[in-house]
């Protein structure tokens, strides 16, 4: 049995908390880096991260993208979407096809 | 190139030749299977742009009745209200095979099934708006699994598709011409050696018969002067 995970500042994940999904709300990206490696080791099969949050932790975001666990999937956080999340999936494409297509 | 290293033998050649051939038909069958993972990943992908939008926008409305309910109430009534839920989320993974890629599937399990159970607090002394927002986040949350299923599956294939690719372009552009053209190069050495095998016999044939023949004239001169 695996655990969904939400990473993110208070407000943004605390509602998640009412569908019974592990919420850790962090502020640093410090602490979420921390965090999420923790969880990354445990049975968390998908982790949501804030993409306030993801913009610093590129790297860590990376590592974990060519593993089937976890899936690290970036949502809007409070004050709204950035794009990484859309520029993602462009730059998914980008890496197979070799140029964005769509 | 390569060249230098290769001896010009028949077994390298054969050696070489079967190498050529493993290596076409790999190449043939690595580009088929890029293909095939390029089709799937393509619709993969635009499914993902799509149910993303769908999902940010669905947050995006969550996150609005949350920030008026975390305005109407203290931060400390909001907290109490949600510390402890009601429901609980278990994920079961499944894994589905798309060209030899393992991509998961997830399912997932709530502790309850009733729908008015997600909210974890008495309604006397929270603001509606927090309904709202609870609402709509189970309401997305479906989608949400849904979305990191799909975006797991389109990374795992674009790590896939790239690999592939490399595999192909090096078979095509680096291994199989350099093999075309040590195989090239063993044949025309080869018969170069046939060549110079020929002109020698010839030539030893040719000093042979001139002995012979001078042997023939001098037989002739002796036995005319004895005449």
């Amino acid at each position: 049995m695996y655990k969904v995970a939400v990473l993110g500042d208070r407000d943004s994940v605390l509602g998640f908390k009412a569908l019974g999904l592990d919420v850790y709300p962090v502020t640093t990206a410090e602490e979420a880096r921390k965090k999420l490696h923790e969880l990354a080791k445990e049975d968390v099969a998908v982790i949501y991260l804030t993409e306030q949050l993801a913009s610093p932790l590129q790297a860590e975001i990376a590592r974990y993208k060519d593993e089937v666990k976890p899936a690290i999937i970036l949502i809007p956080g409070k004050e709204g979407s950035l794009g990484i999340g859309m520029e993602n999936v462009t730059l998914a494409v980008e890496r197979a096809v070799g140029a964005d297509i769509l | 190139m390569a060249i230098a290293t290769v001896n010009a033998t028949r077994m390298e050649l054969t050696r070489l030749k079967n190498r050529l051939r493993t290596a076409t038909r790999g190449h043939k069958l690595l580009k088929d299977k890029r293909d095939e993972l390029m089709k799937q990943f393509l619709d993969v992908v635009r499914e993902n742009r799509a149910l993303r939008k769908k999902v940010e926008e669905a947050l995006m409305r969550a996150h609005g009745s949350f920030t008026v309910a975390s305005a109407l109430m203290s931060s400390e009534m909001l907290e109490a209200s949600l510390l402890y839920p009601k429901q609980s989320v278990e994920l079961d993974m499944t894994f589905k095979n798309i060209m030899s890629v393992n991509v998961p599937q997830y399912t997932f399990h709530t502790k309850t099934t009733d729908p008015g159970e997600i909210y974890p607090y008495g309604f006397a002394t929270t603001s509606c708006e927090l309904d709202d927002a609870v609402d709509a986040l189970s309401g997305v949350f479906q989608d949400m699994l849904k979305l990191a299923q799909i975006e797991k599956t389109s990374q795992l294939l674009a790590e896939e598709i790239e690999k592939t690719r490399r595999r192909v372009n090096a078979l095509e552009y680096v291994m199989i011409p350099q093999m075309q053209e040590q195989i090239k190069y063993i044949t025309m050495k080869l018969d170069e050696n046939d060549r110079n095998t020929t002109i020698r016999l010839m030539k030893v044939k040719d000093m042979i018969l001139k002995e012979a023949i001078e042997e023939r004239q001098e037989a002739v001169k002796e036995a005319l002067n004895k005449a």
